[in-house]
């Protein structure tokens, strides 16, 4: 089952070299992971999204607490979170399709960021699953290239 | 005030306790060699920084301090590497301080420049680079708090010149640590004592399995009062040896491969299994699926991460072991006997006692040069060893009476450990024999060490046990590769009494069993000098018993 971390560390040079070596050596699958600032200059957030069983999961956070960087963990799976994804696709567009994918871009609340001569590049949020079906609507016309951010999540509510 | 960097390093590492550092000198650490040529703080001279770091971290094991080496940019940090692979792997408190280029340098290719935090990574609890000479002693302070609480282990510090050069304004700092992301452990879940204590009073057939934890906690006194309040059988790790006496009664010695069969077979009948300051290494538990099958499993330990790591067990307790066996202790009944329990171990031990056979060519057998040691030693010396056979003969056949006696390489396996663990310790231990029990092969890995020992007049012992072979290498070709004994030939080697000799140590040769005492005295006579001893022993005598790797532990080869 996939596990939504959300790792709190030191904003530091190095520290995400020391989380990566550390799935790496004990051979965890990292499937996704993003680091990014926070509200306080000094600490840092990692979503990470593993797969793995409870006790690979409990291994998982055992491990990285270990590490000195690491401030916190929280398995966000375990509580009620709001995830977002973002996602650049460009995807090929003629004339006669042009008026479809605008549609899709509706219905999904997503936005066209740039026009081609036969391109457009969507852009799109929410969470994973929601991700996955703008990409699997816009596959018939040919997708060109895609990049996904990975997810970035929050604990709902007044727990931080 | 004002200082260099260097000399506030120097400053910091006298404020931490240091009083001898392990180190080589080079281009990048001038200015702390410099600061040390007048400082009171003793250096020690190794002939390679490996020896520095298997110095400072036998240092380390003799003493429970933080042993300190010392080594230049680059090479001079890349040769401690395996120094420090071999504390973290068991858990010793070591700080390793390495040269730099100078800040602007970094990044550039430079002379001797290697990123030694990136390659330590793995290996280290923590490492840090010093980015201004104003947050050194902060770091310092640091690095020895990490190193020696919690689980112990090996923290890198890497200091660029120029940070060492700089002259700054400097104050000492507070003692007060503040790390948001370590906190030392303190307490326990005192609710799982209780249930723990519950089933070790309701056990009929309990064993303790006891690792290098119980060293590090200085928990010995503790131990033998769990083991002696209600009567249960003792067995050790490599580790762990020296944790609880092998000559006590309840001892059944060292568990696991090259374990003996009554402490294997303790394992399989027992039904509450205590484990203290353990991991459940491959080479104690073979086979994971058939290790303590009828146990419920107790398991103490201060490294959270070790719970369930390889087996699940029943009852985790997460915690300084002392601390914890201080507590379990009051919660016990006295144990008036076990009879069966007691009975079936017994004859155990009549049956299957650790045993070796005699040599076709009327050559010495190895196992019996080991058991003089311990005999004209009575167990008061300090024993280290290198890695294969003789390591393993030396955990069968040689007795430990207390904790920190016993040097050995067990989590890495590291060849060439034994010789200047054995200069670490008799640095720390003047008074104490100091004995490096060793192999053709691991001794000629870090033999230039003859020249520190030499240098610094000290009488350690090396005792080789010389079959011409990579003989636990060649053990496992023989058991399991059809005899095809493919390089652990090594017959073309030094004459080792006139290496000895060349280097200014005393070098003796014994081929005849009659000499082997005679040798042995005259080695620890010696005060000022240390003593070679080539013992030419059976070429082809093997470790037994044994369980083959993946095995079971109840399926054990040989040494019935």
């Amino acid at each position: 089952m996939k596990h939504t971390l959300s790792v709190t560390v030191e904003n530091r040079p190095g520290v995400l070299t020391r989380v990566a070596t550390l799935f790496r050596r004990r051979g965890y699958n990292i499937e996704s992971l993003t680091v990014g600032a926070t509200e306080n200059p000094s600490i840092s957030r990692m979503t990470i999204v593993v797969e793995g069983d409870d006790r690979i999961i409990e291994q998982v956070s055992k491990q990285l607490y270990k590490l000195v960087d690491v401030i916190k963990i929280v398995d966000m799976t375990e509580e009620r979170f709001v995830e977002r994804e973002l996602v650049l696709i460009k995807v090929k567009a003629d004339n006669n399709v042009r008026a479809e994918i605008v549609q899709i871009v509706d219905i999904f609340r997503a936005r066209i960021v740039d026009i081609g001569r036969n391109t457009l590049i969507i852009e799109a949020t929410g969470d994973s699953r929601k991700i996955d079906a703008i990409e699997d609507s816009l596959k018939p016309f040919g997708i060109i290239e895609l990049v996904r951010t990975g997810k970035v999540a929050m604990v709902r509510g007044g727990r931080p | 005030m004002k200082m260099r960097g260097a000399e506030i390093l120097l400053d910091c590492l006298k404020k931490e306790g240091v009083d001898t550092i392990f180190g080589y000198p080079g281009g990048s650490v001038l200015p702390i060699y410099d600061a040390l040529f007048n400082s009171d703080i003793r250096h020690i001279l190794t002939r390679h920084e490996q020896g520095a770091a298997h110095a400072a971290d036998a240092y380390a094991r003799v003493t429970g301090k933080v042993g300190v080496c010392l080594a230049t940019s680059g090479p001079g940090a890349t040769n401690l590497v395996t120094g420090i692979a071999n504390a973290y792997m068991d858990s010793v408190p070591m700080v390793c301080l390495t040269g730099q280029v100078s800040t602007a340098l970094i990044g550039r290719d430079a002379f001797q420049e290697a990123d030694i935090t990136g390659i330590t990574l793995p290996i280290t609890k923590h490492n840090y680079m010093v980015e201004s000479t104003e947050e050194l002693a902060q770091v310092i302070k640091e690095a020895f708090y990490i190193a020696r609480t919690n689980r112990p282990g090996p923290v890198v510090v890497d200091l660029p010149k120029d940070i060492m050069e700089k002259v700054i304004d400097y104050k000492p700092i507070s003692d007060e640590i503040n790390i948001r992301g370590y906190r030392v452990m303190r307490g326990f879940n005192s609710g799982q004592v209780l249930a723990a204590a519950e089933l070790i009073n309701k056990a009929q057939r309990p064993v303790i399995y006891a690792g290098g934890g119980v060293i590090s906690s200085d928990a010995s006194a503790e131990l033998l009062q769990l083991a002696e309040t209600r009567k249960i059988p003792v067995t050790t790790t490599l580790m762990g040896l020296g944790g609880f006496p092998s000559t006590h009664y309840l001892s059944l010695g060292m568990l696991g491969m090259h374990g003996t069969r009554y402490a294997n077979y303790a394992i399989g009948e027992s039904d509450v299994l205590i484990a203290v300051g353990v991991r459940f290494d491959d080479r104690v538990t073979g086979k994971i699926d058939t290790f303590a099958p009828h146990a419920r499993i107790i398991h103490i330990d201060i490294d959270a991460a070790e719970i369930g790591k390889n087996v699940n067990v029943h009852v985790p307790i997460v915690g300084d072991v002392k601390e914890i066996l201080l507590a379990l202790n009051q919660k016990l009944q006295p144990q008036p006997e076990y009879g069966e329990w007691h009975q079936a171990i017994d004859r155990w031990k009549d049956e299957y006692p650790l045993r070796y056979g005699f040599s076709m060519e009327g050559r010495i057998m190895p196992q019996h040069i080991i058991e003089k040691i311990y005999e004209l030693t009575g167990g008061e010396a300090i024993i280290t060893t290198e890695v294969g056979q003789h390591q393993m003969w030396t955990a069968q056949f040689c007795k430990f009476k207390h904790p920190r006696t016993f040097v050995t390489s067990g989590g890495l396996g590291t060849m060439g450990f034994g010789f200047p663990a054995a200069i670490g310790a008799k640095i720390a231990r003047p008074d104490s024999p100091v004995i490096d029990i060793a192999g053709d092969g691991s001794i000629q890995m870090n033999i230039q060490e003859l020249g520190t020992a030499v240098q610094y007049k000290l009488p350690v012992i090396i005792c080789i046990l010389n079959n011409q072979f990579l003989g636990m290498v060649r053990q496992w070709q023989s058991l399991f590769y059809e005899g095809r004994y493919s390089y652990t030939d090594i017959s073309h080697q030094p004459d080792f009494v006139k290496v000895a000799e060349a280097y200014g140590a005393i070098g003796i040769r014994v081929t005849e069993m009659k000499d082997v005492e005679p040798a042995l005295k005259r080695a620890l006579a010696s005060t000022d000098c240390p003593v070679l001893i080539d013992f030419w022993v059976e070429r082809e005598a093997d470790v037994f018993p044994m369980v083959p790797p993946g095995g079971s532990l109840s399926n054990m080869l040989g040494g019935d």
